[in-house]
């Protein structure tokens, strides 16, 4: 039996008709066809699929839709400005060397974002502590956490 | 000093645009129409004869379009000792083993016929240690494979490794001091966070199209033709097509089951087939970096000079061979080739048992050898009464040195990187206080140049210049995140004078790109970018005739910057670089401005005693740790870490950086943390719950120095830099605990309880 969910994704409302079981990341994947949150894992341990609710960072592969209802949900395609403007956060991703093979990096820019928005002037340590559930296996996250430095100085 | 416009430059990757808005497009995120989700049945059991495979209730669920099994596929044979099949047949040898496959219209059918397939074994002793498996009366892994002289049945492979340079008796006895110990190394796994996968789809001529991660795209092309023969479609094509791959470092060197499998499924269906690994597959069904049991002695005068290494090992190779049987030819390069030794032995064995195989990681071998050596040469130093600093200085390879194994040493930066390390680690102070602080290093050699694996160490590049002055440059060479796309448009863009931003790398597509060997032994920067330069070199010699033709100048005194061709001597004479090509392409008897080279770096093959120059350069680089010791808790905290590399040349500082930055930080996993724990033959941490990578709150601050050489067949000076950051993090990080709480942990990974136990032991004596 499809159920009907309605909430805001990426500033947009929409509402559409689910299987109840599927995750969040299930649907924006492939229902929705938003690619750019990842599946790492499946299992919430790799942070790939993190997407904010209401502005939190959440594993989006453990997040069951039905929780959504009535939520505002931004995945990595709602960063990015009309005019295709980068997000602050992305762009320092860029220009700090943040991203080799990028799998992890959506995930990342948004648990970054999530701290950002909170905590405009972020600690090194509250950096780290943000991303500590978003696994990275190829920049040792050196150039991540001062990329997100660079952002917060911005 | 040269002044450059594009080498040097910490220029952001090509596609980091794409991949920080989501718009990158990995292999898990492709989808072709029609097509099938494959899903793999493994084995239940390390070791059985199988009696029955039921497949009749999976091929009546509904969704269902195909299901194989070892029974009816054709023999397909592949792998580096041509031992794996794609489905197995008679028996299975590890848990991994292959034994039917699905596929359905969408992923949870797929998986649920999977479990409807019911399999009947019996179960066979099964043999997990590879020094029982040599044993005589051992289980037999694979019945037919005979070996040694008598041609007896056996688990030992047929490849001898052997490399005997001197007289390391003569060593031994020459020595005045000795060191001799056992180190064992255990199984380590890629993680890449992207999962393996592949599409794989044919075309109404049965030529195949596959999408897939791989890091070796013509020879996995070749494999994949093989395949097509065995299937009885002798002459078909073979088209490779690369999603950006979610990380690599040596897990996609080679071709896989589940490769094939996706091959004969989309065949058997006439549709495209996707397979995916879930997070527990890329964990137990994917190939680590291997086990090995390392017996080494080293030998030094009372100076501390070195006078010989002897160095045995055995090797897990698993069930089946993958090129991590072949490791013991880049092990030989550390034990004959890391600091001045003139007396050297190495031999090794691999030898089948019930385990996973293993295959190429980051390194292929040189972590294992150097993890051994460099923990020994801190053991030989302080029996010398010497300070391993100055050990290591006196032993120092040098430029212009010839290696036991006939390596030719040409720029060599490692007392600079030994020196720097030291400095930065204030060395002098902090060694030797036992007061739970301490500080370790440890260096490494790799190949800098390539290394000649195959006959051929070679990687074309075609580059075409469009009318509006835009660079095509199309590579062999395969782009997995180190930033090969990035660096190879730098390097055509500072040998052309044109702007980074004019440059577009395409590297993903057998059917348009040249032939290369692969991103293996840290050669992308070297062999492709002097293929890449080369070929730029040709271009930049057409584009200067055709503007000389419509300048009205000869050729040697025009230039290009900026998007424009002017003359050196003549300001008034400069073009649009755009309008000289449209000219070119807009004239009776036009022409096209388009040049291709292939690059093969004058490297030599290993002869049949293992030596050769293996690399036209070599790679050095000296890490430095200060770490402190909880003595009541065994945990190790790195207060300080430097990696000190020789690169030639950084062509771009940040992307070298992230290499080296990424590599110490495997490399830390490796030595504190990190095991793929198998338990008779199960992965039991199939999981990042259970099997932990540092997490960024775990990193320390890694500072990366840079010790530029200039190398004089590096395009622009650069040598390889992919391997090397991990190549010393085990040992420097063992030596430092040493230096801390005077314990020596000789398997890793170094937990603390075995920190714990150490400690014990040594209080108790």
């Amino acid at each position: 039996m499809k159920q009907t969910v309605q909430f805001k994704l990426n500033g947009e409302s929409i509402q559409i008709e689910v299987e109840p079981h599927l995750s969040l990341l299930q649907v924006i994947r492939e229902k929705l066809e938003l690619t750019g949150t990842k599946e790492g894992c499946g299992m919430g341990e790799c942070g790939a699929c993190t997407v904010l609710v209401d502005g939190k960072a959440i594993n989006s592969c453990l997040f069951p839709i039905l929780e959504v209802e009535g939520k505002s949900v931004t995945t990595i395609e709602g960063l990015i400005e009309a005019d295709g403007t980068l997000h602050p956060l992305q762009r320092s991703f860029v220009e700090n060397g943040a991203v080799q093979c990028g799998f992890c990096t959506p995930g990342m820019v948004l648990s970054a974002k999530a701290l950002l928005d909170q905590h405009p002037k972020p600690t090194e340590k509250q950096i780290r502590l943000a991303i500590s559930g978003n696994l990275c296996r190829c920049t040792g996250y050196i150039q991540i956490i001062r990329a997100i430095q660079a952002a917060s100085e911005q | 000093m040269t002044e450059f416009i594009n080498v040097g430059k910490r220029i952001p990757k090509s596609d980091a645009q794409e991949k920080v808005t989501g718009k990158a497009i990995y292999i898990q995120d492709l989808k072709i129409p029609g097509m099938l989700w494959g899903k793999i049945l493994y084995s239940h059991h390390p070791h059985a004869r199988i009696l029955n495979i039921d497949t009749s209730e999976a091929e009546k669920l509904p969704g269902v379009k195909a299901v194989l099994t070892g029974y009816n596929i054709p023999t397909i044979k592949f792998g580096f000792y041509k031992d794996n099949t794609p489905l197995k047949s008679n028996k299975v040898c590890s848990y991994r083993d292959e034994v039917a496959a699905v596929a359905a219209i969408d992923p949870d059918i797929a998986e649920e016929a999977i479990n409807l397939i019911k399999v009947e074994y019996e179960l066979l002793p099964p043999v997990f240690d590879p020094e029982e498996a040599m044993k005589e009366g051992a289980p037999l892994i694979h019945e037919d494979h005979l070996g040694g002289k008598e041609k007896k049945p056996t688990n030992i492979l047929n490849i001898p490794w052997k490399l005997v340079a001197g007289d390391v008796e003569e060593g031994r006895k020459n020595s005045d001091y000795v060191a001799e110990n056992r180190f064992k190394v255990t199984w380590v796994t890629h993680c890449c966070m992207g999962t393996s996968g592949c599409i794989a789809q044919f075309d109404p001529r049965d030529n195949l199209t596959i999408y897939s991660n791989t890091q070796i795209p013509s020879l996995a092309q070749r494999d994949f033709t093989e395949a097509l023969s065995a299937m009885g479609l002798q002459g078909k094509k073979v088209r490779l097509i690369k999603a950006t791959i979610g990380g690599a470092f040596g897990s996609k060197l080679d071709t896989y089951p589940y490769e094939y499998i996706a091959i004969l499924l989309a065949h058997r269906t006439r549709k495209p087939v996707k397979i995916i690994f879930s997070r527990e597959e890329e964990f137990f069904a994917t190939s680590p970096r291997q086990a090995a049991i390392i017996d080494i002695a080293q030998g030094c005068k009372k100076d501390g000079t070195l006078t010989f290494r002897d160095v045995r090992m055995v090797l897990d190779n698993g069930a089946y061979t993958s090129w991590g049987a072949t490791t013991p030819s880049v092990m030989m390069m550390p034990i004959s080739s890391l600091y001045k030794v003139p007396h050297v032995r190495y031999v090794a064995k691999c030898v089948y048992t019930n385990n996973t195989y293993s295959q190429a990681f980051r390194g292929y071998g040189n972590p294992q050898a150097t993890f051994a050596i460099e923990s020994q040469i801190d053991s030989l130093a302080e029996m010398a009464g010497i300070d391993p600093l100055d050990f290591r200085l006196r032993n120092a390879n040098t430029p212009g040195e010839v290696t036991p194994q006939r390596f030719k040493v040409g720029t060599c930066g490692l007392r600079e990187c030994i020196d720097a390390v030291a400095q930065r680690l204030d060395w002098r102070q902090n060694r030797g206080k036992r007061d739970g602080r301490g500080v370790g290093m440890a260096s490494l050699i790799h190949v800098g140049g390539g290394a000649r694996v195959y006959k051929s160490d070679g990687c074309g590049t075609i580059i075409k210049v469009d009318d509006f002055g835009t660079v095509n440059v199309i590579t062999g060479a395969t782009d997995m995140g180190q930033g090969a796309d990035t660096v190879i448009a730098q390097i055509v863009a500072e040998e052309l004078g044109v702007r980074i931003q004019d440059v577009v790398v395409t590297h993903t597509d057998t059917d348009i790109c040249p032939w290369d060997v692969g991103a293996h032994a840290s050669r992308t920067t070297f062999v492709a970018g002097n293929s890449a330069k080369m070929a730029a070199k040709k271009v930049k010699e057409q584009l200067l005739e055709v503007a000389s033709r419509s300048l009205g100048e000869v050729p040697e005194n025009l230039e290009i910057r900026d998007r424009m061709v002017f003359s050196k001597i003549d300001p008034e004479k400069k073009s649009p670089l755009g309008k000289v090509l449209r000219a070119a392409h807009y004239t009776t008897g036009g022409k096209m401005v388009m040049a291709e080279y292939f690059y093969d770096p004058p490297n030599e093959n290993l002869d049949k005693e293992f030596k050769g120059n293996l690399s036209v350069t070599y790679a050095y680089g000296t890490h430095g740790v200060e770490v402190e010791v909880d003595k009541t808790t065994g945990q190790v905290n790195i207060l300080k870490y430097i990696a000190a590399h020789d690169v030639g040349r950084a062509v771009n500082p940040m992307l070298l950086e992230g290499q080296v930055y990424g590599g110490a930080a495997m490399g830390i996993g490796y030595a504190l943390m990190e095991q793929l724990v198998l338990n008779n033959g199960k992965v039991i941490n199939p999981d990042f719950r259970d099997y932990k990578i540092l997490t960024a709150s775990d990193i320390p601050t890694i500072e990366a120095i840079t010790i530029e050489t200039d190398d004089p067949f590096g395009p622009f000076g650069a040598k390889g830099i992919g391997e090397p950051g991990l190549v010393p993090t085990a040992p420097a990080i063992a030596n430092a605990i040493y230096d801390a709480i005077g314990v020596r942990i000789k398997d890793l990974p170094i937990t603390p309880e075995k920190i714990l136990a150490a400690l014990k032991g040594k209080d108790s004596k």
